[in-house]
């Protein structure tokens, strides 16, 4: 606390493995795990981790899903007790009850899905569960005081007045981290904060944890994006299988260094996709006008067309009207104008059976809320789409035998790992979870598939598998059309970039196309380019 | 991710039917710990708990099933027997009245309503229509009251399916729409009103050819009838429904994850029609059996103070939503029902005044303890998220700022 912030200080080199202390000339740590070990019956979810976190620093906490890194971070906020270990919070070891006491010890959680009233106003949500108080009532225009003084002195744009539903979702993450420094966070803990944040906003953040941690703010950040962490990050601590594998400075790291220790071996190479001829159109939209829930114009008179052996990528800012696009492609929403021709049988107004009659598969954006019935078998997930077929049912019952068989075939075809088919979809990692996601769609033998951001929320290994299955689909003369906010991924994939933004299809680019000119295209002003789109 | 005891509480929510031990452990400590606070009933009222226990064993005819024990005749407890599994048929069915609803993700408060208008309808159609043959007129009685149960039950899924109307409320209003619909019918003046004596708010009796016949025990002192076999068989067809059937797949999908199902081309709104009519014609048949099995005539008392289907909720929760469960949880109800009744159990051991209080004490500790596991859980959370919209957001968020 009385130490200065020490941005930048490299000086002990590469910190040895064993974090336990500090290096001379080191800070203090604010914050210590020691030896943390936590088991969930037979599965060790940590084992003897240790952790240190000097004041003013950003260490970044690495690692595939399910390594470990969220359990480790819910024993520092008190949601879990380790079975063995200590957490110390500024020399002094500390029991952790509940978030109740991670907070008083100044501890600060930006959680992956964001605890928010979606009614409330921006500051309503900051102060919530500790209101400025005038006598018994509710003090807003203090409130709104200490947000709008805070927001200020921290560099964190936000709209004190806006309903929490109404901001977007970048918005929505600086009201969560007012939140923990309005709780007095001196350590914040952020959990796979750029998740879902577009580019740009993802930069902004890192601006702003840069910001935090110059005014002396200890930082947290769990990630499995190496380049972001490079980025931002001094420390770097890598987990995997629940074990600490090492902490080193970030100033001297590689990525493929990185991404070794994560997955335990060198990732396979980048994706090497032959050259194919694509064939006529399989999927065709025209004229398409959609309107979100709100009623506003989502979809502006869209049109587009992906052919039988090519990945056409739809990339754009989230929130541009591809998650109207989709759903309306797919069934799931009424479009007010315009036509969705599949193999040039016209699904307009069909629903989704009717889509997928036409030979339309969908990977939904969200396998957890639209994908996957987390309760049900994997076998029984595997099933939902068929429903109707003689594969599934007979005569109104199930055929549950067939049901299994398939399963399992599907669950080796698509190396489905961690459960056979009758585990439940839930006890999945999200990579395997996405996986039964994409042979669900596969198995109906779709000509085109929508993959609306197939690889959101998956680490390096399942999100290269998903990369791999979808150009073998394109190979195999299936008509891709890939939704993604990502532009890596774009450009490592797709043959074909369609630039969305306000709703309108802004332009067409190569995927050689460089980030800096898919990013002009993406913030343009929804305007079509009449050069572009012409080409 | 959610901290594993959120994500093991939200996993153990999800159905009534439990996993591994749970599903069966659980129900028999949520009875024990039942009958042990009515034991400390008894015990205040000054008498002996186990005496008293075993007075309502042997009131139940239980005992008939295990002639070792003891207790009454043969005969007298073959009686009560028939009495007991008369009371436990419409249990059962009621239970799984609820039971369909809450795997689709409802809660069926309706089966109250559900019962009545079909016992209504059983009692004007198998009063109608005298001189038709025994078969065909008990054949369409029984499904007249289906019909109408599971009308009654469809109005509040086409309600909620349409325009999002919570199936809670519009199910117990809909119980009051029966109540009042059967007290106008059947009081004073009513259209449905008895012939022989008007200063009597009672309905006409059941012809003798829509009745269901008596297979055990005596049909002049209340028999059992087939309704017994109809309710085994509305189990039968439950489990099937759920376990085996595309429907109750898709029901059980709409339950666990209404967007998934959606995104995947099953219609919500059409399956939450299809469960809450599949309720009302479960509902509508214990209605049915019981005008046409034992009653053949109601008053309007009977309307008003009618509790059964509230039972039936008690019913599916400590059956946990599995056949056999709910098989048995309605025995249970029904042999306390009977067991305590001011013409079974033996006034030295137990004021049989007392005993129905006993029942009812034991009944609504089952229902408080299973609720407490299941309802305050499962259903209230998902009301609560449904009808408030963004609450549960709220109440995550508060336990986590103030915990």
């Amino acid at each position: 606390m009385s130490l200065p912030p020490a941005a930048g200080d490299s000086s002990t080199g590469a910190a040895p493995a064993d974090g336990a202390a500090p290096a001379d000339g080191a800070p203090a740590p604010v914050l210590e795990l020691r030896g943390i070990t936590k088991r969930f019956g037979a599965v060790v979810a940590n084992e003897d981790v240790d952790l240190d976190l000097r004041e003013g620093e950003i260490h970044a906490l690495l690692g595939e899903n399910g390594a470990g890194k969220s359990t480790l971070m819910s024993i520092l906020y008190g949601h879990l007790r380790p079975d063995a270990g200590e957490v110390v919070v500024g020399g002094e070891v500390v029991h952790l009850r509940s978030p109740h006491d991670a907070i008083a010890r100044g501890i600060g959680m930006v959680h992956q899905h964001f605890m928010q009233v979606p009614v409330m106003t921006v500051a309503e949500n900051v102060v919530l569960g500790a209101e400025p108080r005038r006598g018994v009532l509710r003090d807003r225009a203090a409130a709104r005081r200490i947000v709008l003084e805070l927001a200020e002195r921290h560099g964190l744009a936000v709209d004190p007045d806006a309903t929490m539903e109404d901001v977007t979702v970048g918005m929505q993450q600086r009201a969560e981290v007012l939140r923990a420094l309005y709780r007095g966070a001196r350590i914040l803990v952020l959990d796979e904060p750029t998740a879902v944040l577009t580019a740009q906003e993802a930069e902004e953040l890192m601006a702003i944890l840069r910001r935090l941690k110059a005014s002396g703010t200890s930082i947290v950040l769990i990630s499995h994006k190496l380049r972001e962490v490079l980025g931002v990050a001094d420390r770097v601590t890598v987990i995997r299988r629940g074990r600490r594998i090492a902490t080193l400075d970030a100033a001297g790291a590689t990525a493929p260094e990185l991404a070794r220790m994560m997955v335990g071996r060198d990732l396979p190479d980048g994706i090497v996709k032959e050259p194919t001829m694509p064939g006529g159109a399989a999927l065709e939209v025209r004229g398409l006008t959609v309107r979100d829930d709100r009623g506003l114009l989502a979809v502006d008179d869209a049109s587009l067309a992906v052919r039988t052996g090519e990945i056409v990528a739809l990339a754009g800012v989230d929130g541009n009207g591809q998650r109207e696009l989709v759903q309306a492609v797919c069934g799931l929403r009424a479009a007010e104008s315009g036509h969705v021709l599949v193999d040039g049988t016209e699904i307009t107004g069909t629903g989704v059976t009717g889509a997928t009659d036409a030979g339309l598969g969908h990977i939904p954006e969200d396998r957890r809320r639209d994908g996957l019935v987390l309760d049900f078998s994997i076998a029984e997930n595997l099933a939902l789409r068929r429903l109707r077929t003689p594969e599934v049912t007979r005569r109104g019952l199930l055929r549950r035998r067939r049901m299994r068989d398939t399963a399992a075939a599907l669950i080796e075809d698509f190396d489905v790992r961690g459960g056979g088919p009758a585990t439940p979809a839930r006890s999945l990692s999200g990579g395997n979870q996405q996986k039964v996601s994409i042979a669900r769609e596969l198995a109906c033998d779709p000509r085109v598939l929508v993959a609306a951001q197939p690889t959101r929320g998956l680490d390096v290994g399942a999100i290269d598998a998903v990369h791999r299955r979808l150009v073998a689909e394109r190979d195999a003369g299936r008509a891709v059309l890939l939704v993604s906010l990502d532009l890596d991924e774009v450009r490592a994939i797709a043959d074909r970039v369609l630039v969305i933004a306000s709703g309108r299809i802004v332009a067409e680019l190569p995927p050689t196309a460089s980030a800096a000119e898919l990013g002009a295209a993406m913030t343009s002003s929804g305007e079509p380019d009449p050069e572009r789109t012409a080409a | 991710m959610l901290p594993a005891r959120l994500a093991r509480a939200a996993t153990t929510t999800r159905g009534l039917a439990g996993r591994g031990v749970s599903r069966v452990g659980v129900p028999l400590v949520t009875t024990f710990l039942a009958f042990l606070a009515g034991g400390l009933a008894i015990l205040v009222t000054g008498n002996d708990p186990f005496a008293t226990y075993k007075a309502i064993f042997d009131g139940s005819g239980l005992s008939w099933l295990f002639p070792w024990t003891g207790g009454d005749t043969r005969e007298i407890a073959a009686s009560s027997l028939q009495q007991t599994l008369i009371a436990a048929a419409p249990l059962a069915l009621l239970g799984l009245a609820v039971a369909v609803a809450y795997r689709a993700g409802l809660f069926n408060i309706g089966g109250q309503g559900q019962y009545l208008a079909s016992s209504s309808m059983a009692i004007w159609v198998g009063s109608s229509f005298h001189g038709m043959p025994a078969l065909p007129h008990v054949v369409i009685t029984v499904l007249a009251g289906v019909a109408i149960g599971a009308l009654w039950a469809g109005i509040a899924g086409a309600l909620h399916a349409t325009s999002g109307a919570n199936e809670v409320i519009t199910t117990i209003m809909l119980n009051w729409v029966a109540i009042w619909i059967g007290s106008y019918l059947f009081g004073l003046g009513g259209p449905l009103q008895n012939t022989e004596d008007r200063s009597l708010p009672v309905s006409p009796e059941v012809a003798q050819s829509a009745r269901l016949p008596v297979f055990w025990g005596d049909p002049e002192l209340q028999g059992l009838h087939i309704g017994f076999f109809l309710a085994i068989l509305g189990l039968v067809v439950y489990w099937v429904l759920i376990a085996r059937s595309r429907a109750g797949y898709e029901i059980r999908a709409v339950g666990l994850n209404p967007e998934a199902a959606r995104t995947a081309g099953i219609s919500p709104g059409r399956v939450t029609v299809k469960a809450m009519l599949i309720c009302g014609a479960f509902a509508g048949l214990a209605g049915a059996i019981d005008v046409l099995g034992w009653e053949y005539r109601i008053s309007t008392t009977d309307i008003t103070v009618s509790q059964i289907g509230f039972l039936g909720i008690a019913v599916a929760l400590l059956g946990r939503g599995s056949a056999v469960g709910i098989g048995i949880a309605a025995l249970l109800f029904g042999a306390l029902t009977t067991g305590a009744s001011q013409r079974n159990l033996d006034p030295e051991i137990f004021d049989p005044a007392l005993g129905t209080n006993l029942t009812l004490i034991i009944q609504g500790i089952i229902v408080l303890v299973a609720s407490a596991d299941i309802v305050l859980g499962g259903a209230v959370r998902s009301l609560a998220a449904r009808s408030f919209g963004r609450l549960r957001t709220l109440v995550a968020r508060r336990r986590e700022a103030s915990a």
